[in-house]
Order: structure tokens, then C-alpha cells, then sequence
């Protein structure tokens, strides 16, 4: 788009504010274009933030990334790569660690898709 | 095994750095501002924008005038180091840190944005450094070590950005680093990475590294450095401030450690102050309660490092007539090759240099509250509101960025179409977004969003990590450290190449500006011929010389066809025997008392002057005068003649006083008249006969006991000369004669 500087009709409307009227403005607009993008972050995730749950969980950044990769294969991403670790720590009786390695390690996820399948999406 | 520690004499053993990584624990977490310390009496003198002083540093240069002080001023100052090899940078953050910054940035090698995942071992960086955990833990542990050595704590920063922020933020969390740059504009802008990705993945950093208490800078100046005419894109820069600035409180920061990265936009030959001054005004007065990190224009820079200097003190100007918390350095080596060693120095100084000596302006000067400036300020926000109304209009953040509305060459509300636009299904990353279900949960510390922790029984408030009894943010113990990936792209393989070299060990001396031994010396070089010619002519004497590589970095016009000023760098292909160089001696000196005692027993007077046709007078007062300690203090007895006295003249006067020396001080070395003036001293006073019986001793910046010998004289001294020095000299010479 091309347009020449109409600055002065445009701001003709704002000449009337205070100063700290017109501050105001500018935070309440800052807020209005930033919270849809807070929200958008609680209710979506990404290999990324999953990966640093996992490096929180104690995992190696190589076995992070496994660990990701056999979530998005088997759709399991949205419940939490941290989650289905920490399920499965619970199945097997084995420490967070023990049960990731395990999950990397293991072939046939039907059994670790089948702990998740009642899940209801969040609104 | 003693634990390392730093010998202030002794070169940093970048070996000790590397040992045992896998077991080193930072010892702290969060940024640390510096103490301001109103009132600061240091010599002669009172501060009123100083901060504590160090322990150890090196000061400016004239500070051995003021008694070797070295305040220090108020903000943080950054300075940035990424060479491609962070074990030789270690030792440029040691230098950095004597000559004043506490904040020390480490720039990501080229690409490491779209890396997905953390990278790990010592790989060799591109214009920068690969930000792994093994070099973050060894240059946090260096930092240690030189933190304690100069007296103040150093924060360490780099970048939680690209495609695999949140864990880059949880590897900074975990290894105790105290600031990064976060702004997921920059990626979405400057990165070409999805933008609902982006966001996304911010509000999860910003989590983390709001729980490590780090200082956030976010990523606006890069519309300055991007924009094709710097100063129009001010109401845009004001905007993208505020998007991050409202977006990271929304994610639990502190107002107070979310740094806005704000640069003068407008450089000379613009009226620059003129221009930016309104801005930055009306900047600090939008974002009260956040704090500024005013970084120095790139945007212009050349191949000139005095250009580049002379806009950094006007850009520190403006952060003096405003505010800054953490003052930026950019090194004015920047425009032509990645920083040098000397010039990250040179910039810190120039940083501490400008703000001492601005100290306490505004006590003095204050900003009007009429005029220009209020109706320039008052504008800029006006035009800031409306960009951001227009953003909404078009249907919100992402919308507006689809429609190209950053980045545009005009002056909002102007608009020349040639602005970065992005898609929302675009770039690097589109569609990796995973919609949380209801039974999300991530059981760790500063996880951001929806987080069903209920569902396993913890309580609203709990922290989410119980769940598997503490995370790495509690428990570092469980943190998974890799140590090196690749056999040969390591550390461990660059420091043999250079073992040779390395200090503390080595008896070797070569010249580097940026990696140990690569032997780059710089020469300026002027040549009475153009441009072109002088180019040619600069490459060619290099080549005699035996310079490897040789290789023009700067080229200023004297006149067209005047002359040219050549700035030319090349490798020197050896290196040399420590042992086998002549390193001068010190000049000998004599106890106080022994002098004393020694001009007691035998008196002893002297006639000085500054010889020929020069007026300098300060240093030869300073050898002379009682109140600078000099040799009058000891009883001997100065005929001072003043400036400007012909040789003749002082021969004479030793003559018919009957002296026991003459003390010549010749500054003027140009065609080498200051050697001719006390070879003339000591020709006439040889015609006179009376050579023998005079103890005959010249002084100057210039001059050198070797030439000064040569030329006449019985000895010589140059700079950094005392009293004590020439009075030494006076009482063993005249034992001799």
C-alpha cells in the first residue's frame, strides 16, 4: 500500500487528549493487539516448548528431540511430551528417566497411544 | 586439586576453564544492576553519576595525571564478543572487564535461529558463536573467576530466539545466564520464522527466563539497522517496543528487567541530535517503569573507526541528556570485519570516557519543556497511537504484519509499500503448532499456559514439577550435560593448533586481533596519490613487507588527488622468542633517603630549560617542582630558564651558576629537532670545555635513553618519568664524573 503522510487529519482526533491521556491510549492498544497472542500461547504448544519441558524433566537435548519426533509421529503431542513420559514412568513403576529412555527406545507405541485415547480436546 | 584461581599477572588458563565442566554449578541466577554510589569522592574530585568502583581495572590513559583513578559511570556497559571461538574470547571478557563492562553479550553464530534444537559440544562459529551448554557453562565460569578479580558482578547474555527459544531459555535458566535478547517480532520479521510459532513459543521463554531472573532486551533495533532511511521508522520502533514490552508482563516479567533496545536512529551527517533527541524523550516518557538499553547506530557506520567513535559519543550523549540503564557498546571496527580484541577495548572506553566526563550534566543543563522538542516528542507518540489503531483495524497483530505494515521506508502514517510482510501459514516452522488437549500437562517449573495438573490431584498454586519431585530448576544435579558430538569440530582439536601459543606456558609472542596466534597486524598508511592508486600502492608495500593476505579495511580521501589514508591488515607469518627479546630496562632508582642524604653531604644545583623553539613547560615542572615530587624535593638546587631557552643560552647558565647538570627538556620531535637540540648542548658545551664537569640529562614524550645517549646526552628519559628518576640519575652520575 502507498500513502502520503496525512498525519495531521489523521491525528486531528487525538489533539484534544493529555499527555497522559494519550499514554493511556497507546497501553490500551498495546494490550488489545497482545492479548489474543497471550491466549493463542495457553492453548497451543509446540515441539520447541516441549523439548524444554523435557530438558526440565532431565533429559539430554538429543533425547528431548527423540523423545518430540515419537509424539508428532504418534499424535501425541498435544497432551504434553512431559505428560506421556510421565505416564508411562507411572505404567512401568520407573523413574521419569528410566521410562524416557525406554520410550525412545521402543518400537510399537500402541499401547502408550491407548493411555491418552479418552482425552477430550480443551477448550 | 586447589580450585583455580585468577593471578592478576598471569594470563587466564583457558585449559583450568575447560576441566570439569560436567560437575561446575553457577553460582547465581538473575541480572545484577550496578550500585550507584552518589557523591563518589575518588582523587581530587566528587561524582554525582558514578557507580562503586572496582578493584582492579585499567583506567583511562590520562588517569596517571589524576593519581591512576578510575570511576566508574552509573549504567551497565555491554560489550559484545563472538569471534567464531569462544575459548580465545575468554580472554577478550577478561580485558573487557578492566576496562569497564559488566555485561558481556555473546552473539549466535550465523543459522543457529533455524537450528531445531539446542546445539551442543564446541563447534566453530560463523560471525559468531554456537550457543551450546558446554560453552555457556565455560564462559560462565570464566566470568566468575574475572567477577571476583575486578570487584563487580559481570552479566552474561546471549539470545533465546529462532526455532527452539524455550529451550535455549531453559539451557540459560539452568546455567545461570543473566540476560538475552527475546522479541518473537525479531524472528517473524528479520528470521522469516512462522509467526504464530513464534509467539507461541515466546510466552513459554519469557516464562523461563522471567523465572531466572534475566534481563530481557528485546529486538526493535533491528527496524533502525533494516530500514532504508532510519529516522522515519520511529513511531514503528515505538510500536514494536510496546508489543513486547505488554506481551512480556503478560508472561509474568518484571517491568524493571524488560529492557527496551533503543538506538539514536539518525547519524551525521544528519543533524542527529536534533532528530533524536524528541524520540528518545518521547520514549522514556511512553515506557516509564521499563528500563532503557540504549544500543549505538550501526545503521551508517563505515569503514572509519573515528566516525564510528565520534557517533557512539553523540549517541551517549542522548542516553546522558535522557536515560540509560545499560549503555551498549558497538565497536567502531563493526563496519568493516568481525570486532577486534583492541577495538571491544576501545569501545568500553569510549563509553566510560563519555559518560565520566558528562558526569553530573544534568544538575546543570535541563531539557525545555516548550519548543521543538515537545512538539517533535508529542508527535512521534501521536504518530505511534495511530499505527497501533491501524493495526487493530486490519484485524490484529498478525494481519497487520500479512499486510507489510512493518518495516514500511515511510513515516507512518505515510506508507511507500516496501514493508517486510509475512503470512500467518508462512515460514520457517508453519503448522508445527500443537492444539493442547484437555489432559495437557508439562510437570516442570515456569511452564506457561494451560497445564492440567489436576488431573494427578496437585493444587491450584502448587508447583506443576512436584509431580515428579523437582525439576532441574530445583535440582541441577539432573540437568544431562554433553560434553562434545563431534571428534574433530571442538575445542579441544582448535586449542592443539595453538598450544605453541598458549599462555600461561608458552615462551612465544604473536601478534592477534582476534584468535590466538593469527598473526593480523594492522598498518595505516598514507600515500600522496588517489584513491585507487594508494589502494594498489598500500596491497604492494604489504607484500614487501611479507604480510600474508594483505588486504585493504579502510580507505579515507585526503583530497582527491592530495592523498589517501589506507587502513590495511595482513598476517604475520612468525612468531617470536620471548627469550631471546631486549626488553629495556627499567630506569634505576635510588631510596628517597639515600638521595637526600647524598645532596646533603655535597650539594648539588642544576639549570633546566625547555630547549629551542618550544613552549612546553608542563612535564619539565612536574621533574622539577617540590608539589609534583620532584627533584627539589631532595634539596637540589633548579635554575629554571623557562621555554624556549637557546641551547647557548643554557650552557652559559650552567657556566656562570656554577651548576653541577643541565636538565634540556625537548618535546618538538618533528624532523627529529629535539635529538639535534641536545646534540647542540652537548657540542657547545664540549667547544666551552666544560662537558666533563656537567652531568648533561634530556627529557620529552618523544625521547629515548638509547637516542638521547646516542645524540649527546648522558641519559635520556621519555614518558612516565619522575622525579625520583632524574634525581637517581643526578647523584649516580655525578659519583662518576
Amino acid at each position: 500500500m502507498k500513502r502520503n503522510d496525512d498525519y495531521a487529519a489523521r491525528a486531528a482526533r487525538l489533539q484534544g487528549l493529555s499527555d497522559e491521556a494519550l499514554h493511556a491510549r497507546f497501553w490500551e492498544l498495546a494490550k488489545a493487539l497482545t492479548d489474543p497472542l497471550l491466549q493463542m500461547g495457553r492453548e497451543y504448544t509446540s515441539p520447541s516448548i516441549e523439548r524444554s519441558v523435557l530438558l526440565r524433566m532431565g533429559f539430554s537435548s538429543l533425547e528431548a528431540v527423540a523423545l518430540v519426533n515419537k509424539c508428532l509421529e504418534h499424535g501425541l503431542l498435544g497432551h504434553g511430551a512431559g505428560h506421556v513420559v510421565f505416564k508411562a514412568a507411572g505404567a512401568w513403576d520407573l523413574g521419569v528417566r528410566e521410562a524416557g529412555r525406554r520410550l525412545i527406545a521402543l518400537e510399537d507405541w500402541q499401547d502408550i497411544r491407548a493411555m491418552f485415547r479418552k482425552g477430550a480436546r480443551h477448550g | 586439586m586447589a580450585e583455580y584461581r585468577l593471578d592478576p599477572d598471569s594470563a587466564i588458563d583457558v585449559r583450568e576453564i575447560l576441566k570439569d565442566l560436567e560437575r561446575y554449578r553457577p553460582r547465581r541466577r538473575g541480572w545484577i544492576w550496578r550500585k550507584p554510589a552518589p557523591g563518589l569522592k575518588m582523587g581530587d574530585f566528587v561524582y554525582h553519576d558514578a557507580s562503586e568502583p572496582l578493584k582492579r581495572s585499567v583506567p583511562l590513559p590520562p588517569a596517571h595525571h589524576f593519581g591512576g583513578i578510575d570511576p566508574q559511570p552509573a549504567p551497565v556497559i555491554t560489550t559484545e564478543i563472538a569471534s567464531g571461538r569462544f575459548e580465545d574470547d575468554i580472554r577478550r571478557m577478561r580485558m573487557a572487564a578492566h576496562h569497564g563492562a559488566d555485561h558481556i553479550m555473546v552473539i549466535r553464530t550465523a543459522g543457529q535461529s533455524h537450528f531445531d534444537s539446542l546445539i551442543e559440544g564446541t563447534p566453530q562459529g560463523v560471525g559468531g558463536v554456537p550457543i551450546t551448554r558446554k560453552q555457556v557453562r565455560a564462559q560462565r565460569k570464566a566470568l566468575d573467576l574475572i567477577e571476583d578479580e575486578v570487584g563487580r558482578p559481570i552479566n552474561y547474555h546471549s539470545y533465546v530466539s529462532g526455532v527452539a527459544g524455550p529451550e535455549i531459555a531453559v539451557m540459560f535458566a539452568e546455567e545461570g545466564v543473566n540476560g538475552a535478547h527475546q522479541d518473537p517480532q525479531y524472528n517473524v520479521l528479520y528470521r522469516n520464522i512462522n509467526m504464530l510459532r513464534s509467539f507461541v513459543d515466546a510466552c513459554e521463554s519469557k516464562t523461563v527466563m522471567a523465572w531466572g531472573g534475566m534481563a530481557q532486551i528485546d529486538g526493535a533495533h533491528n527496524a533502525n539497522a533494516t530500514s532504508r532511511d532510519a529516522w522515519k521508522v520511529m513511531p514503528e520502533l515505538m510500536v514494536q517496543h510496546a508489543i513486547n514490552c505488554q506481551f512480556s508482563v503478560g508472561c509474568g516479567m518484571r517491568p524493571d528487567l524488560i529492557c527496551l533496545s533503543t538506538v539514536p536512529p539518525t547519524a551525521t551527517p544528519a543533524p542527529c541530535v536534533y532528530m533524536d533527541l524528541p524520540y528518545a524523550v518521547a520514549l522514556r516518557e511512553l515506557f516509564a517503569g521499563f528500563r532503557m538499553r540504549a544500543q549505538m547506530n550501526t545503521k551508517y557506520i563505515q569503514s572509519s573507526t573515528r566516525e564510528a567513535t565520534v557517533t557512539h559519543v553523540l549517541n551517549m550523549l542522548i542516553s546522558k541528556l535522557t536515560s540509560a540503564d545499560i549503555q551498549s557498546t558497538i565497536t567502531p571496527d563493526e563496519g568493516r570485519n568481525v570486532p577486534w580484541h583492541i577495538y571491544n577495548i576501545e569501545a568500553c572506553d569510549t563509553a566510560k570516557q563519555t559518560l565520566i566526563g558528562l558526569d553530573g550534566l544534568m544538575r546543570m543543563v535541563q531539557l525545555r519543556e516548550d519548543g521543538p522538542l515537545r512538539k517533535q516528542a508529542r508527535e512521534l507518540k501521536e504518530r505511534a497511537v495511530l499505527y497501533m489503531e491501524e493495526m487493530l483495524s486490519q484485524g490484529g497483530y498478525f494481519k497487520a504484519v500479512e499486510s507489510g505494515q512493518f518495516v514500511d521506508s515511510g513515516f507512518y502514517p505515510e506508507r511507500n509499500g516496501d514493508g517486510i510482510a509475512r503470512q500467518a501459514d508462512g515460514g520457517i516452522g508453519a503448522g508445527t503448532l500443537t492444539r493442547r488437549e484437555a489432559d495437557y500437562l508439562a510437570p516442570v517449573t515456569a511452564h506457561y499456559g494451560y497445564n492440567n495438573t489436576a488431573q494427578y490431584g496437585l493444587k491450584e498454586g502448587r508447583d506443576p514439577s512436584e509431580l515428579i519431585g523437582g525439576c532441574t530448576f530445583q535440582n541441577p544435579d539432573l540437568i544431562s550435560y554433553i560434553d562434545e558430538l563431534d571428534e574433530e569440530d571442538n575445542v579441544h582439536r582448535r586449542m592443539e593448533q595453538t598450544e605453541h601459543l598458549r599462555r600461561p606456558g608458552s615462551s612465544l609472542v604473536k601478534p592477534e586481533m582476534e584468535w590466538l596466534g593469527d598473526g593480523t597486524v594492522m598498518l595505516t598508511l598514507f600515500f600522496p596519490v588517489e584513491a585507487k592508486l594508494a589502494q594498489a600502492a598500500a596491497l604492494e608495500a604489504a607484500r614487501r613487507m611479507n604480510l600474508e593476505e594483505p588486504e585493504v579495511i579502510s580507505v579515507e580521501i585526503m583530497h582527491p588527488a592530495e592523498g589517501t589514508r589506507i587502513e590495511l591488515k595482513g598476517k604475520l607469518p612468525f612468531a617470536l622468542k620471548a627469550d631471546e627479546l631486549v626488553i629495556p630496562r627499567e630506569p634505576e632508582v635510588l631510596d628517597e633517603e639515600q638521595i637526600r642524604q647524598a645532596i646533603q653531604e655535597r650539594p648539588m644545583s642544576v639549570v633546566a630549560g625547555t630547549v629551542g623553539e618550544d613552549e612546553h613547560s608542563v612535564g619539565l615542572r612536574e621533574i622539577i617542582d617540590i608539589k609534583h615530587g620532584g627533584i627539589e624535593k631532595y634539596g637540589i638546587k633548579v635554575h629554571y630558564l623557562g621555554t624556549s631557552v637557546p641551547p647557548e643560552k643554557l650552557v652559559n647558565a650552567a657556566i656562570e651558576l656554577g651548576a653541577d647538570a643541565i636538565l634540556a627538556s625537548a618535546i618538538i620531535s618533528h624532523d627529529n629537532i629535539h635529538y639535534k637540540n641536545i646534540a647542540l648542548v652537548d657540542r657547545l658545551a664540549r667547544e666551552m670545555g666544560v662537558r666533563d664537569r656537567l652531568v648533561f640529562l634530556a627529557g620529552g614524550t618523544q625521547v629515548s635513553s638509547e637516542m638521547a645517549r646516542e645524540a649527546g646526552a648522558d641519559e635520556g628519559f621519555g614518558r612516565g618519568t619522575k622525579g625520583v628518576h632524574v634525581a637517581t640519575a643526578l647523584v649516580k652520575m655525578r659519583k662518576k664524573l
